[in-house]
């Protein structure tokens, strides 16, 4: 499925070379070493979705809270009609 | 763990599933491309809380699954070189070649690694500079980019006993393949999210408007599936066929420019036979004539891929929606996760596996 | 002469699955390895003591009941957050014994060395078996040294036999499984897998999470001691949770139902499984155990585990159906139900 999980990024290390940008991760307690190349937007504090040792997208936070406000609305539905 | 634990909540699982049954007016079937989305369907047995007029089909998303037995079994011919360290996902370990598995030649003696990214393979060639290390590159465009890298840091720093055997693989050209079947049943597609992470969804807009069928841009848990459901049904009952992105936190139209950037460097679209579907043009990635120093076909001088036997497995039916795993007459007797006749069986991403392992008393 | 061979493997019982030699799913604790010891081993030795199909064998020696058990260890690396070898190859053996209710007396070590392996590690893994065996009151009283040549083996091979008192009139076995039983779970699962994992070269995780490693024995003679009726006991190993419950489901002929919220995994351990692709039911512990109690005896059972450190995130995590083919479902937190079933071998990390 190309298997991705959420990490937040702890750390930074910037490298001479672009390609070796990498910091450390950290998934609920598991930290990893994680290249981060493709995401040089990527700030400290940010959280990240991480596949084979590369983080990949940047997670928006915005877009996150959307949607789950959405299905909130859907819940607010939900209990009104019963 | 953020970004997760929010995404299963009973409630609001319940609350989508309710929300989809309301909208709902009409048969209709939907194909979720991606294996990942088929495990985490069929695990939390999403498919259940939905209404039984509303079918999912589980398509050809797993790169394991549908990597020919011709490239397996030039994988199994490298693993067993003893000159080579062959490095592997762990879960490609198991897919039977013609003959056997990488299991097996690990088991007669070959230097198999099970390896988590392509760089650890690429750090393995650096620690054995005596050795060959080969990395099985196997993925979607999810995959590729971090392939990319592995052969472009190899390139800097001037790594030579590192090679790579590419079995790439590519989604919108198995899509419009699968849409363009005469026997099509599918009315709508769920996107694989992660690809969509690299690649973005412009590609999927043509095929959208083409065949008039909406694609929606989906997550892996269990909201995110529903949601991207949501979507789909509701754009099929309103009689729109666009495409949507329910995965916003992780997905932008344009997707991940430098990643796309440095797969297009190292890669370009070759045909490629998926295993249990056809010949199909541009649905790979090989290597572009000037990486070919990192392509063990050449540098270990392997005969070309013949043509797969066919045996008795239905697995391109199952890909393409044409069978539901439990209708396969193999699927349990013949055909097990211990003895598997196909990839579809031998992944846990693939549909065959995934139904056995939850489901196999649908059957 | 290969013509031979050929002839020897058609008249094997073999092969399991399609493998006509050992591969390490074998030894994972899935499927394979029970088709492995269900179609081999037990035929081997076939007598009426191995068909108790518990972790150690319980018998009659001059009016007093006494179990005896033996367990080879193969880990690496051989020193891991939260033990090493020693102590696993010491605890394993004790609770193989508790699972019976046995008080441990004896225990033998066999050590398999190879050639190279420092004196120093040698040295920290005795002590740490000693330390473990007379902690639960035991003594290991006699033992067997050999040395392999470089290369032929993981440092360091540990096989430990071990001999119990049984005190007490109960039956707590397999066959002591009935309709209605409560199952509890010991602790949080998960945890010495991801531990070894985590420390293993190439996946290069930070964890703080420690190895469950640890002996039942003082528990379950604190259950013992508190008059909790205990039907089964069954401590979890490789293939987990899920591996232990069916196996005890199968064995029993009962049909089980789990509730998958109830059963407790750290967030370390949750974590881990995610990046990896792993299942937390099926991975290996070390120092957990559950527990088949009637319902009248559940919150004695549970009072007396949450006061003990080893039982103190104790759980009711569900329940022994009617009498079936060992079926063990699953109930999700979408009241959705699933089948449960044995991994074929050790679990694979995936990419997809």
């Amino acid at each position: 499925m190309c298997l991705a999980v959420p990490g937040q990024i702890l750390s930074i290390e910037q490298a001479d070379d672009p390609l070796l940008r990498s910091g450390r991760v950290d998934f609920g307690g598991v930290v990893k070493v994680v290249n981060l190349a493709y995401v040089p937007e990527a700030e400290v504090g940010d959280y990240a979705i991480v596949h084979a040792g590369f983080a990949i997208s940047r997670l928006d936070e915005a877009e996150a809270r959307a949607v789950l406000k959405e299905i909130a609305a859907l819940e607010d539905i939900a209990d009104e009609i019963s | 763990m953020k970004y997760l634990d929010e995404y299963r909540d009973a409630a609001s699982v319940k609350a989508l599933a309710d929300a989809i049954a309301g909208r709902q007016t009409r048969p209709w079937t939907l194909m979720e491309v991606c294996g990942g989305q088929t495990h985490s369907i069929v695990k939390h047995g999403l498919d259940r809380l939905l209404p039984p007029s509303l079918s999912l089909i589980h398509g050809p998303g797993c790169p394991v699954c549908v990597t020919p037995e011709t490239i397996i079994d030039q994988a199994l011919e490298l693993a067993a070189r003893p000159d080579v360290i062959f490095c592997s996902f762990g879960d490609m370990l198991r897919v039977p070649g013609s003959q056997h598995d990488l299991l097996t030649v690990k088991a007669r003696g070959g230097d198999v690694r099970m390896v988590y990214s392509p760089l650890d393979a690429l750090n393995l060639a650096r620690e054995n500079p005596e050795r060959q290390v080969v990395f099985f590159a196997v993925g979607f465009e999810t995959t590729a980019p971090t392939t990319a890298m592995a052969v472009l840091q190899a390139q800097r720093f001037g790594v030579r006993n590192f090679s790579l055997l590419v079995a790439h693989v590519r989604v919108p050209p198995a899509v419009e393949t699968l849409l363009s079947a005469p026997d099509n049943r599918v009315n709508g597609l769920l996107a694989a999210g992660h690809v969509c992470a690299v690649m973005g969804y412009t590609e999927y807009e043509p095929i959208a408007a083409r065949f008039r069928a909406p694609i929606v841009v989906t997550g892996f848990e269990p909201l995110d599936i529903l949601s991207g459901v949501l979507n789909c049904v509701e754009q099929l009952e309103e009689g729109r066929a666009e495409v949507e992105n329910r995965y916003g936190r992780a997905v932008t139209r344009e997707g991940n420019r430098p990643a796309q950037a440095l797969m297009d460097q190292v890669f370009e679209p070759v045909t490629l036979s998926w295993r249990g579907l056809d010949a199909i043009a541009d649905s790979g990635l090989g290597l572009r004539p000037e990486f070919a120093e990192f392509d063990a076909v050449r540098r270990f001088e392997l005969s070309a891929p013949g043509t797969a036997s066919a045996g008795p497995c239905r697995s391109g039916d199952v890909l393409t929606g044409r069978l539901k795993p439990f209708e396969c007459p193999a699927f349990g007797t013949a055909c097990t996760p211990e003895h598997p006749l196909g990839a579809t069986m031998v992944s846990s991403e693939g549909a065959c596996a995934a139904y056995y392992r939850y489901r196999r008393d649908a059957a | 002469m290969s013509e031979k061979t050929e002839n020897t493997l058609s008249a094997c019982p073999m092969p399991i699955g399609q493998y006509t030699q050992i591969v390490m799913a074998h030894g994972g604790g899935g499927r394979l390895m029970q088709q492995l010891l269900e179609r081999l081993v037990r035929p081997a030795f076939a007598n009426p003591h191995l068909d108790q199909r518990h972790d150690s064998t319980v018998f009659e020696v001059g009016g007093n009941r006494l179990a005896f058990t033996t367990d080879g260890y193969v880990v690496k690396p051989l020193f891991f957050p939260g033990g090493d070898i020693g102590k696993l190859a010491v605890c394993g053996t004790l609770n193989d014994l508790a699972m019976s209710g046995a008080k441990p007396l004896f225990l033998s070590a066999a050590l398999v060395i190879e050639e190279g392996f420092p004196v120093n590690d040698l040295a920290r893994v005795l002590a740490s078996m000693n330390a473990t065996a007379q902690a639960a009151g035991a003594a290991i009283v006699t033992g067997d040294t050999k040395v392999v040549e470089n290369g032929k083996g993981d440092g360091l091979y540990i096989a430990t036999s071990g001999i119990g008192l049984i005190e007490h009139g109960l039956q707590i076995a397999p066959a002591g499984i009935r309709e209605g039983d409560a199952i509890l779970l010991s602790g949080d699962i998960g945890r010495h897998g991801v531990a070894i994992i985590a420390e293993r070269e190439g996946l290069g995780f930070e964890t703080t999470v420690e190895s469950d490693c640890a002996d039942l024995s003082g528990l379950v003679g604190q259950l013992l001691r508190a008059g909790v009726e205990l039907h089964c006991l069954r401590d979890l190993t490789r293939g987990g949770l899920a591996a232990a419950v069916l196996e005890l489901a199968g064995d029993a002929g009962f049909d089980m139902e789990l509730s998958e919220s109830a059963i407790p995994v750290a967030a370390p351990v949750r974590s881990a499984c995610e990046i990896l692709g792993f299942d937390p039911l099926y991975v290996a512990n070390e120092g957990r155990m559950v527990l088949f109690v009637p319902a009248s005896a559940v919150g004695r059972a549970l009072d007396v585990l949450h006061a003990h450190p080893l039982g103190h995130d104790a759980c009711l995590i569900g329940r022994v159906g009617s009498v079936g083919k060992g079926k063990v479902s699953l109930r999700n937190p979408y009241d959705i139900v699933r089948v449960l079933d044995l991994p074929s071998g050790e679990q694979l990390p995936r990419i997809c």
